[in-house]
């Protein structure tokens, strides 16, 4: 008899493991005004402390951040779980995913009430995402330059997608794999939309024969192959954001050391949008205008390392002084965009990384 | 006149089988082979018919078939040399006997634990044109994808085998060579035979963990050298094709259960042997030794290259050399790159791999003590043989598939774990079991079981015989299994990732975010932190080492 207790006894701890894992569900509280809303984002998302807490100041609700790894996989989790939604609010679709957002169904209608006409070069066309989705920011993708490097060779520096060609920047060019790298896709679109459909592939073969370097991810290509004043590498020129100079400016400095080539940049916007099924809807319009708010808008650069949307955010000191924007940054359709995005991939993995 | 086969099962044990059964397969049911069938049947089922179309499309495309070829290359290969290299090592730092052993055995894990997005970047910046080991010209070759493979697993044939051989009765040994065999027949017919179900256990381990290592292949290969995981990753979260992806994930599985048949085949003839306590069977280093000691040393030297080179980064500060990176750590950043301090992020990690171990342990010690035993039925042997292959499958699929199958199925009461911190631990449990369970195997199944049987007759009740002689000979080699555990449960990240929470985010998800920024201030700060989570691991699995289990000396 004895024997049998102890097993049991042992039962009871293993069965206790298990109940515990199953304890932890979470009840939601369906009416009117929730006390919580969820916030579906992407893991670069990042505010300071107590910006999120003053929507919660404002409305009385909570707001609990959920991440689900990066843009890509963000929306395919929202494809995928379209039935039973992953919380309320989403932030983080940019353009390359939008079509396939809006397609899929996955959001409801709504675009933040106070959009103004300083804000239409972000929205989406109509029928393709401009009733679902709400520009929050947005960050050029272009080629950085590593001032000091040209100086000291006494090279001038590119300024153009074709200058990159030329036989004196031979092997000088890193840039992300397109197709493990957002910011590498970023710059393959924006050679897309320079050479058009049909051009870009004889773009890239030259690029191939001009000795352009092709890394796994941006850390990779940034932190190992680009000379830039934080790596050790060779290569002075590297397909990063428009934002990554200010963030080489070492304090009290006056000049930055790399900088963007204006002329090389595509433009990424990120969009926040009402989950479809959601049972809050009206708080969650409440926390899409949040985000779109100056309070949450002046947050974003020194925390995402990209530029806010909205007319009226400002701008931190060393990004008025050292972060360009591009004035005209190539554009490729979301919906093009996602329609080719597996051709376009497999042919530049064949000519690219053959 | 005591045959053992007259001692009948007593139902204390017939219960104890099923729940040591049936908790681990219950665990590894619902937070894998659930979530994995689920986003393998949606890719397969169209509008509710099973559509197996998938397989000749995808399975004909020649890149496919390069992409399988070069997994099992690449894997069987990383495997075999960690095995050559690991079993040196294991020799000298588990049989001989001199100071700063416990330290060196922690410190093989080290690489175990570091980010591979950080590793990446360290092997890149030796191998690059220009680098310290620039003349080699290895960088973006397929010898740059396999250094890098051995060097995250040759920990695994260390410890595993290691953790046996400490065990083994020497004397054996020793009345070979009384009887005139020499050292490498005493090796091969004497040692090896013995050892052989370890070793099978840590190369299959490593296997698994190559055929599905991701940012390694990727970040070293220079995107040439796709694999079955890659491609994966590529097709569910780049394109949305689920279709693809269940081929894959399907063929992924074929590949990962095939060698684990192979395995259990090479495992199969499992020999009794008699033990002894460990700690007392290590001997003083001899001249023979010394081959073995130059491999330990060669092997050292490599692992401590990118790891050194690490250390020097994490001191290099935008004014000089200086701990200006470490003191960083204590603040969100000069920027405000992070939402929490490091330390903060260190305590969330190593909270989060306590709990993690002890589930991988409760689990694994379970599922091993039902796995050792020897049915007389053929049948349940081959069920106990099925059941120790489950719980290594969820080293060998995806962590993709896994991440997205919990979003899709771990979505209704009671089972509403979605956005439930808990979710983490048990998916580095989940990773973490196999090793415990082959690091605990090996040694179990080496019990001779009339010790077992000896206890019954002599009135011993089941309770008693299971802790007087499976747990006080497991006692170590659970040590063993719960720092190795420990060490994967903080070094995750590919699970970690998906299902933590930003607000509570673990130490190699906040290096994989500073990472991600330019800024030399940002990226010294995720080396800093790197040293800092290998540091403390290696502190942590040599304070394990240091415990003693009284129960030893009954042996």
């Amino acid at each position: 008899m004895q024997t049998r207790k102890k097993t049991l006894a042992g039962a009871g701890i293993l069965l206790a493991v298990g109940l515990a894992v199953s304890s932890c569900a979470s009840d939601a509280a369906p009416g009117a005004t929730p006390d919580k809303l969820v916030l579906v984002t992407h893991d670069s998302f990042n505010l300071s402390e107590g910006t999120l807490a003053k929507f919660t100041d404002e409305t009385g609700i909570e707001v609990e951040v959920q991440a689900s790894g990066d843009a890509g996989q963000l929306v395919n989790s929202l494809v995928l779980t379209k039935d039973s939604p992953l919380g309320d609010v989403v932030f983080g679709i940019d353009n390359t995913f939008a079509s396939r957002a809006v397609n899929e169904g996955v959001l409801a209608d709504y675009a933040s009430k106070d959009l103004t006409d300083a804000e239409e070069q972000y929205l989406l066309p109509a029928g393709s995402g401009r009733e679902q989705l709400t520009p929050i920011d947005n960050g050029d993708v272009c080629v950085n330059v590593d001032h000091e490097w040209f100086a000291e060779a006494g090279i001038a520096e590119p300024v153009t997608l074709d200058d990159l060609l030329k036989p004196e920047y031979k092997d000088l060019f890193v840039t992300p794999a397109a197709n493990s790298s957002s910011p590498g896709l970023a710059f393959l679109l924006a050679t897309i939309a320079a050479k058009g459909e049909d051009g870009w592939q004889d773009y890239w073969s030259k690029l191939v024969d001009n000795g352009v370097k092709i890394d796994a991810g941006w850390s990779d290509a940034y932190y190992v192959d680009f000379s830039g004043p934080s790596s050790d590498g060779d290569r002075p020129l590297v397909v990063s954001y428009a934002s990554s100079p200010p963030a080489e400016v070492t304090e009290g400095a006056t000049e930055a050391p790399t900088g963007a080539l204006l002329d090389t940049c595509f433009r990424q916007t990120e969009y926040a949008g009402v989950i479809a099924g959601t049972e809050n809807q009206a708080a969650a319009e409440k926390l899409v205008d949040f985000l779109f708010s100056t309070t949450v808008q002046n947050d974003i650069p020194e925390n995402m390392y990209v530029f806010p949307v909205n007319a009226e955010a400002t701008l931190p000191e060393t990004w008025a002084k050292f972060a360009a924007i591009a004035d005209d940054p190539f554009v490729v359709a979301p919906d093009e965009i996602d329609a080719n995005r597996e051709t376009w991939l497999s042919e530049w993995a064949a000519i690219a990384t053959p | 006149m005591t045959h053992p086969s007259r001692v009948k099962p007593a139902p204390g044990t017939i219960l104890a089988i099923v729940l040591g059964a049936g908790v681990p397969l219950a665990f590894v049911g619902l937070f894998f082979a659930w979530p994995v069938a689920a986003m393998v049947g949606r890719g397969l089922f169209v509008d509710g018919a099973l559509d197996l179309a998938g397989f000749g499309d995808v399975l004909t495309r020649p890149r496919t078939l390069r992409l399988i070829g070069l997994t099992i290359g690449q894997a069987a290969l990383a495997s075999v040399v960690c095995v050559v290299l690991g079993l040196p090592i294991a020799h000298v730092l588990y049989r001989l006997k001199f100071r700063g052993q416990r330290m060196l055995r922690a410190l093989v894990v080290l690489p175990f634990v570091l980010p591979t997005v950080v590793v990446g970047v360290a092997f890149r910046t030796l191998l690059r044109e220009g680098g310290l080991l620039g003349g080699l010209h290895l960088d973006g070759t397929f010898a740059a994808i396999m250094l890098a493979l051995v060097f995250f697993n040759v920990a695994v044939v260390v410890r595993t085998v290691g953790t046996t051989w400490e065990g083994l009765d020497q004397r054996q040994e020793e009345a070979a060579r009384v009887l005139g065999a020499g050292p490498v027949r005493v090796w091969l017919t004497v040692t090896l035979p013995r050892l052989a179900p370890a070793i099978t256990s840590a190369a299959s381990i490593v296997f698994l963990f190559c055929s599905t290592a991701f940012g390694v292949v990727l970040v070293l290969g220079g995107t040439k050298f796709g694999t079955i995981e890659t491609e994966i990753y590529l097709l569910t979260t780049q394109f949305l094709d689920l279709r693809g992806a269940s081929v894959l994930s399907v063929t992924q599985l074929v590949v990962v259960v095939l060698v684990l048949l192979v395995a259990a085949r090479a495992r199969g003839r499992r020999t009794a042997q008699k033990r002894v306590a460990s700690g007392r069977s290590g001997r003083a280093p001899r001249l023979g030794d010394l081959p073995s000691i130059v491999v330990t040393l060669a092997v050292a030297a490599f692992l401590a290259l990118p790891i050194v080179a690490l250390l020097l980064r994490s001191l290099r500060t935008a004014d000089g050399w200086g701990l200006g990176n470490y003191l960083a750590l204590g603040t969100t950043g000069s920027r405000n790159a992070l939402v929490v301090p490091v330390w903060v992020a260190l305590g969330n990690s190593l909270v989060i791999a306590v709990q993690a171990t002890a589930i991988a342990l409760v689990i694994g010690l379970a599922a091993s003590m039902v796995i050792s035993r020897r049915p007389r039925s053929s049948g349940l042997r081959r069920s106990l043989a099925g059941f120790d292959a489950v719980l290594m499958l969820p080293l060998g699929v995806s962590a993709v598939t896994v991440g997205f199958g919990f979003l899709i199925t771990l979505n209704t009461p009671p089972f509403d774990l979605r956005s439930s911190p808990v979710l983490v631990p048990i998916a580095q449990a989940l990773v973490a079991l196999p090793l415990v369970v082959r690091t605990i195997l090996p040694v179990l199944t080496g019990i001779d079981g009339r010790m077992r049987e000896s206890a019954a007759v002599l009135g011993s009740p089941p309770w008693r015989v299971l802790r007087d002689v499976d747990l006080a000979i497991v006692g170590r080699p659970v040590l063993a299994a719960s720092g190795f555990a420990f060490a994967v449960a903080l070094g995750e990240f590919g699970a970690t990732s998906f299902l933590s929470r930003p607000d509570r985010p673990t130490l190699p998800v906040v290096i994989f975010r500073l990472i991600g920024l330019p800024g030399g201030d940002n990226f010294g700060m995720a080396i800093a932190a790197s040293v800092v989570l290998a540091a403390v691991t290696v502190a942590v699995i040599a304070l394990v080492e240091r415990l003693r289990v009284g129960t030893m000396g009954a042996f």
